[in-house]
């Protein structure tokens, strides 16, 4: 029977490969893809105790709060991005160092 | 078969669906196949949303994420390099570290996972949820409801006067 574990077992999974992303791409948009599982991680969590443990809907709306908050980040990251290109000449995070001592 | 296994054969079919095209974002090193990885990713936990009865939610994953946020990231993808760069390769750094931090995360999280007695109040019955959801954002959630909305104003306007041209 499927559990609560097993949802919460794919979730660690995604939330672990997301902070791998994050910790080791050079480009700042595939940084951006490594956010994005690590939100659909914590809303997988969400949604799964809402069904299994307090059996209402708050978690599903804390899950669509969620989703707000990470479209108005990609939309503000990939902004953000596109004006370092323009600067830089180029999205690898270790060039990004203007204000580097 | 009986019901449960075709549910259980599904759901697990869909979450290795879920790790393993996570795992090609993550370690791809062309920037596209991660962004189309990334597409399957989020079919496989709007997928999970089903399993799990939010069916509201598995809608709003497919319009926001898969329509919305990955068409973004494929354009970040594409305006960031020239168009003769064909093979848009990414490369990494400190592969051995970061690849120690996820495998620890990924340890413990499932060592407490599997340690903690979860309380449970009963599972809440595959009913669809659209109406509850609506009802709730428009009584007890309607402060945090119109707070995001004005949030969302605000990063709209926010990320127009980032990327606009300056005068010079």
């Amino acid at each position: 029977m499927i559990g609560l574990n097993h949802y919460l077992f794919v979730s660690a999974a995604l939330f672990s490969l997301g902070v791998m992303g994050v910790l080791t791409r050079k480009n700042a948009v595939n940084v951006l893809m490594g956010i994005e599982l690590i939100l659909n991680s914590a809303n997988i969590n969400l949604v799964a105790f809402s069904r299994y443990s307090v059996a209402s809907l708050d978690g599903q709306i804390f899950a669509v709060f969620v989703i707000i908050i990470a479209a108005a980040e990609a939309a503000v990251a990939l902004a953000i991005v596109l004006s370092m290109y323009r600067i830089v000449k180029s999205v690898n995070l270790d060039q990004a160092d203007t204000l580097k001592g | 078969m009986d019901p449960t296994t075709v549910a259980q054969v599904i759901f697990y079919f869909f979450a290795v669906l879920t790790v393993a095209s996570a795992a090609i974002v993550v370690f791809s090193s062309s920037l596209i196949y991660s962004a189309f990885a990334l597409l399957f990713t989020f079919f496989g936990v709007a997928a999970l949303y089903v399993f799990l009865g939010a069916d509201f939610l598995a809608a709003t994953q497919l319009v926001i994420y898969v329509g919305g946020i990955l068409i973004l990231l494929l354009f970040g993808v594409m305006l960031t390099h020239k168009l003769y760069d064909l093979d848009l390769k990414t490369e990494t750094f400190q592969f051995f570290p970061g690849f120690l931090v996820m495998a620890a995360v990924l340890l413990t999280l499932t060592g407490v996972i599997s340690k903690t007695q979860w309380v449970s109040r009963g599972e809440r019955p595959l009913n669809p949820t659209t109406i509850a959801i609506g009802l709730l954002f428009m009584r007890e959630y309607i402060l945090p409801f119109e707070v995001a909305s004005v949030f969302l104003l605000v990063a709209l306007i926010g990320a127009a006067m980032i990327v606009r041209r300056r005068r010079s």
